[in-house]
């Protein structure tokens, strides 16, 4: 998910649209296995406020982190629309918890814009571009910065 | 295509058969008193490769394996002799052969240097070859000593000689043949054209052939079956050794004791036995079709637990049918289950042989002289366990070479042999698997080992630690005694990388050392990854998974039993000994407070370390087989947990580490650190 420069060729770009922490998040369409109720999950010992425990999905067992947490925004309230978006990445995959989900977008890449010059770093690593949708901020996750915290961070 | 890449893969199979065969030739070799035979059976191999590269136009690799075959042909020809050097070349030669292999399989460039290394080496024993030497062949006698001496008299065969169809449809010319016996000695052939049918019936492309022929030479038996090798299969064959009459100057002690030997030799065919190399028929799988059927009996598993808990729900009567059906199907998919591991399953010697070729190249380097000793090579390890297996015992046996043994002068002031022996063995014991690796070192330098550990800040410099204390020093992250960072071990890839790579195993890594006598790592691996017996237990209203072989007993303890030593820790008196008693759900963070074990149940168990200690859980609820889900995969090492499972109810249950979950409060030496801690604060808390 990289931000375009004017003069690259345009290539449609679909992502599905959720909020978290009271901000509107997207993940390109192909980084999402499945989009799930909140069901409860087994807690790990030890671990990170941000790192809700695991769950089992088909029998994987895949990690459930609350995205409002993991970004910094404070925890996610629970309620019925919750819902645990599964993402694919690289080599493992992550369940986030966010409160909901909107709509699926369909853009070209050029919509996409780079993230402006912010201070917090925290949010420049999990956030790789923005798109301005009438009215509203629609913040484009790097989704590999997201997982690499998992894997890396906690060993 | 897909055709000639199915042969070509099929080829490059072969090969890592042959390649292996070929390194337990050369072993055999290597001993004394073995089976000549041997040097046979490794000559065949580097011909199979090489025949099969020449149809791949593996040029490299043809051109090297028939310098290697040349002098194979040279020391079974008596040629030359077997001694330290060439079998030295002999190894190099073999492990350059198998890169050659590797990088005709991968299509990518050899690197040059060894490969013109391995030349160099060929040629070096190829040129100092003294020709026709007449000790050379006493020599190699000597050599296979514990074979009845072949003096050099000489013997007359009758051979039988009848060709089949196939031999000639494969391109084997029975005039070379009878050209090689001729070189033996005193030769003497005659065809028999009596089978030739009258030129009416003659039909084309039929064998009718028959050579009787006479060789009298000094070789042995063996010789002569040799130059049948490759034909053994497409022909009728014998060979008989027969009196000779001018048979004065020998001993007549020597044809007995060859004949006593050999007591079939009268008639034996010519396919030579292998010397033990003779591989039982296999089948070979695609490993993801093996992989799947795996998984899916993973599934199988865990759906029969769904099964069986819907079926308690119900409340049968303990007398329905239903339940021995249930039990039934239990049994059957524990049958299944191992059934479909043991296919997975495969010997370490493929590993061991790898290993030995590490052993081979460090020695080179560091000018140690060392010889390995392996044992157990069929003990059977679950294939990944295997592959992961590879890069710790690299590192194990490099450092076992580098900082385990002593120089060959500092061997030879100690009394000891120059040269260093380093022990690889498996084995089987109550259901895992010990692999061993010892030496015969100067042992560990515990004050040095305690130095380095103060400097680098990892404990007190006042701190009081026992000798296996000190020994565990060395799994720390970011320990290494050696000062200079060498080629070989010592690049900031500590002790700790290897346990970690066990621990990810499910398995242990244990220390003894004793000074001057040398060093022994115990690495202690479950049998399979996949499925173990457990009990299912209540932590703090979470559900556990307890392996059912790390727990000795369980426990209702009585109140007298416990005993409260100093302010926080309390202690079980079981049999005439205080063990600690530890509270998992405290120690995993699940409960703020402990709870009184009184109320609790108390798993025994003994952790490699600190020896006996018990756990205290809220309830044992079932005991049942359990599919081990990797969470290092998908999220990265909990403290105190060593994996997950799916439970009958779909709901994840997590795995306790029962060592790792006593290290969380007994003693930071063997326990990776929490990753808010520092090592400091955890060996200030413990070691006072």
């Amino acid at each position: 998910m990289q931000t375009q420069s004017s003069d690259s060729p345009v290539h449609p770009f679909e992502c599905v649209t959720f909020s978290s922490g009271e901000q509107v998040f997207c993940l390109e369409i192909t980084q999402i296995r499945e989009i799930r109720r909140w069901s409860p999950v087994t807690a790990l010992p030890h671990a990170p406020g941000d790192v809700l425990g695991v769950m089992n999905l088909r029998g994987a067992v895949i990690p459930i982190i609350d995205l409002s947490a993991r970004l910094g925004l404070g925890t996610t309230a629970q309620n019925d629309r919750n819902v645990v978006i599964v993402a694919q990445g690289k080599s493992n995959s992550s369940g986030f918890l966010v409160e909901s989900v909107s709509e699926i977008l369909a853009i070209g890449t050029d919509a996409i814009q780079e993230t402006p010059d912010i201070k917090s770093d925290l949010t420049k690593g999990y956030v790789g571009g923005v798109i301005a949708l009438e009215d509203e901020m629609i913040r484009v996750l790097n989704l590999d910065n997201l997982l690499q915290t998992e894997t890396g961070a906690a060993a | 295509m897909t055709g000639s890449n199915a042969i070509r893969d099929t080829f490059f199979a072969e090969c890592e058969e042959l390649l292996e065969a070929l390194i337990e030739g050369l072993g055999i070799m290597e001993t004394p008193g073995h089976d000549p035979e041997c040097v046979n059976a490794v000559f065949r191999t580097v011909h199979s490769v090489k025949g099969g590269a020449g149809a791949f136009g593996l040029d490299e690799l043809v051109a090297f394996a028939h310098r290697f075959e040349t002098l194979l042909d040279m020391l079974r020809n008596g040629e030359k002799t077997v001694d330290r050097t060439v079998m030295a070349t002999l190894f190099k030669s073999a492990d350059v052969l198998s890169d050659l292999v590797d990088s005709a399989r991968s299509e990518t460039q050899a690197d040059p240097n060894v490969v013109k290394a391995g030349h160099d080496a060929l040629d070096q024993c190829l040129s100092d070859a003294p020709k026709e030497d007449a000790f050379s062949f006493d020599a190699i006698s000597l050599d296979f000593d514990a074979q009845p001496i072949q003096a050099p008299c000489p013997n007359r065969y009758l051979i039988r000689f009848r060709p089949h169809d196939a031999l000639y449809r494969n391109g084997h010319e029975p005039h070379l043949i009878l050209d090689t016996l001729s070189e033996m000695g005193r030769y003497e052939a005659k065809l028999n054209l009596d089978d030739v049918p009258p030129m009416s019936v003659y039909e084309d492309g039929c064998a009718h052939l028959t050579w009787h022929i006479s060789v009298t030479t000094e070789l042995d038996e063996t010789a002569v079956q040799d130059v049948f090798e490759f034909v053994g299969t497409l022909c009728d064959l014998t060979i008989e050794q027969v009196a000779l009459a001018d048979d004065m100057d020998c001993k007549p002690s020597i044809p007995d004791s060859t004949a006593a030997e050999r007591p079939v030799s009268s008639s034996t065919p010519a396919t030579s036995p292998k010397a033990g190399l003779t591989p039982k028929p296999t089948l070979r799988v695609d490993l993801d079709r093996v992989d799947r059927l795996i998984n899916a009996v993973g599934e199988l598993i865990i759906n029969q637990a769904m099964i069986s808990q819907r079926v308690e729900e119900l409340n049968l009567p303990s007398t329905a049918q239903l339940n021995n059906e249930i039990e039934e199907y239990k049994l059957l998919a524990r049958d299944i289950q191992e059934g479909v591991m043991a296919i997975r399953a495969q010997p370490v010697k493929l590993l061991f042989q790898r290993m030995a070729r590490i052993v081979r190249e460090t020695s080179a380097e560091t000018g140690k002289t060392t010889r390995l000793v392996t044992s157990g090579e069929t003990t059977e390890v679950d294939k990944t366990v295997i592959e992961r297996l590879s890069d710790p015992l690299t590192h194990m046996l490099r450092n076992a070479v580098d900082h385990g043994l002593e120089s060959p002068e500092q061997r030879r002031a100690s009394g000891k042999d120059e040269t260093g022996t380093i022990k690889l063995s498996a084995s089987h014991r109550s259901g895992s698997v010990i692999i061993e690796i010892s030496d015969d070192g100067a042992g560990l330098d515990r004050t040095r080992i305690f130095k380095t550990a103060v400097e680098k800040g990892l404990i007190a410099a006042d701190a009081d630690l026992t000798e296996s204390e000190i020994d565990n020093l060395l799994f720390l992250p970011g320990f290494s005694t050696a000062n200079t960072v060498s080629n070989l071990s010592g690049r900031g890839v500590g002790m700790d990388v290897v346990r970690n790579a066990v621990s990810a195993l499910g398995g242990r890594i244990s220390i003894s050392s004793i000074p001057g006598v040398g060093t022994t790592f115990t690495v202690n691996l479950p049998l399979t990854l996949a499925v173990m017996d457990g009990f299912v237990i209540s932590v703090a209203q979470e559900t556990m998974v307890v392996p059912i072989a790390a727990i000795f007993e369980t426990v209702h303890p009585r109140r007298e039993d416990i005993h409260q030593l100093g302010t926080d820790d309390v202690t079980l008196l079981i049999r005439g000994q205080y063990i600690p008693i530890i509270d998992v759900a405290f120690n995993l963070g699940l409960r703020q407070r402990k709870v009184p074990p009184e109320i609790s149940v108390l798993l025994i168990v003994n952790n490699e370390t600190t020896g006996l200690v018990a756990l205290a859980i809220d309830d044992i609820r079932d005991q049942r087989q359990v599919v081990v889900k990797s969470l290092e995969a998908s999220y990265g090492p909990v403290p105190g947990i060593s994996s997950a499972t799916i439970l009958g109810d779909g709901r994840i249950a997590l795995i306790l580490d029962t060592d790792e979950i006593t290290g969380l409060s007994v003693s930071a030496t063997t326990m990776p650190l929490a990753p808010s801690q520092t090592s400091e604060q955890t060996y200030a808390d413990t070691i006072q």
